[in-house]
């Protein structure tokens, strides 16, 4: 999943890029608008984004719940730390959960930082997301060498992430 | 807040449709009608979904680092009664992208986004010297595979 490819991506890619990355018209042929803004035709907008699509580029498509909206209202990012020559294996199956929504490895530091695995759980409320920490501890078993969760409190900023300008 | 209410549609569409919408030139059509809906009838469930707030988008979601930019998650402690100040100087910057407060001695954390990777550096410079605190840089070594859905 962590190869950078670096898939290169010409003007007419990063067009519709820029088209996009706010998110697809609301219209029945959402396409024909990406193509007409980028200026070309309705095909190669869909072959282009067929290629991102199969190189990684576009991680997916479709729609993206607001869990906040939806009732999980608890957003814990769990930090764990585990031993570096297993995080491969334990962060695949961490990552498999569906209360998982992140899941990464990321490096410490010591001392006051031993966590090297992250994974952002979601939670109607916070008990039920500690419940999921406390399924991920399972998991982890020995390999557990201490965690917490860090409970958002507010969100200070939440701009889209602008690829392109 | 209330949740929103959803129906067994709205569910279905959430469930079934976070990956995979179709790349094709009528693609509500081809969506729709594995849920049983007209292109038509999709599209304005889509729409409603999104005007009551239950999606945050509709479209697709790019993979920041292939398309050359930097990204990184970084944290840093604020003081209790600089706090705000602090989210101000941090937010004044546009390459961050999210910050959340969290219950934690490191009580901020924030993704930074940039054009170029060596971006990133500097901006944790330009912030740590606006806001006279260390900024901890934390980029993922490696990210992994998470299902497709989130059920609801």
């Amino acid at each position: 999943m962590n190869k950078n490819l670096n898939m290169p991506l010409d003007y007419i890619d990063r067009g519709i890029i820029k088209a996009t990355q706010a998110g697809l018209g609301l219209s029945l042929r959402p396409y024909d608008t990406v193509a007409m803004e980028v200026g070309v035709d309705t095909g190669e907008v869909i072959r282009r984004m067929k290629r991102m699509r199969d190189a990684g580029v576009i991680r997916r498509l479709g729609v993206v719940p607001n869990h906040y909206a939806l009732g999980y209202k608890a957003n814990g990012m769990t930090v764990w730390d585990v031993p570096d020559d297993k995080i491969a294996d334990l962060g695949a199956r961490i990552g498999a959960l569906d209360f998982v929504s992140h899941c990464y490895h990321r490096p410490r530091h010591l001392p006051d930082w031993p966590y090297n695995l992250f994974c952002m759980v979601h939670g109607h409320d916070r008990d039920e997301a500690e419940r999921h920490a406390g399924e991920i501890a399972v998991i982890l078993g020995a390999d557990n060498r201490g965690h917490k969760t860090l409970f958002s409190t507010r969100i200070l900023k939440k701009s889209g992430l602008r690829l392109v300008a | 807040m209330t949740p929103v209410d959803l129906d067994d549609m709205d569910r279905a569409i959430i469930n079934g449709l976070q990956g995979g919408f179709p790349l094709c030139e009528d693609p509500f059509v081809k969506a729709g009608a594995a849920l049983g809906l007209s292109g038509e009838e999709l599209l304005s469930r889509i729409s409603g979904l999104l005007d009551r707030g239950a999606l945050s988008r509709f479209g697709p979601l790019y993979n920041a680092e292939m398309m050359g930019g930097g990204l990184t998650l970084a944290a840093l402690k604020a003081p209790d009664d600089r706090f705000d100040e602090i989210a101000d100087q941090v937010n004044s910057f546009a390459e961050v992208a999210h910050n959340y407060a969290r219950d934690d001695d490191y009580n901020m954390w924030f993704v930074i986004a940039t054009e170029t990777p060596g971006r990133i550096d500097q901006v944790i410079g330009e912030i740590e010297a606006l806001t006279g605190l260390t900024v901890t840089n934390m980029p993922k070594i490696e990210e992994f595979f998470i299902g497709l859905r989130f059920e609801v």
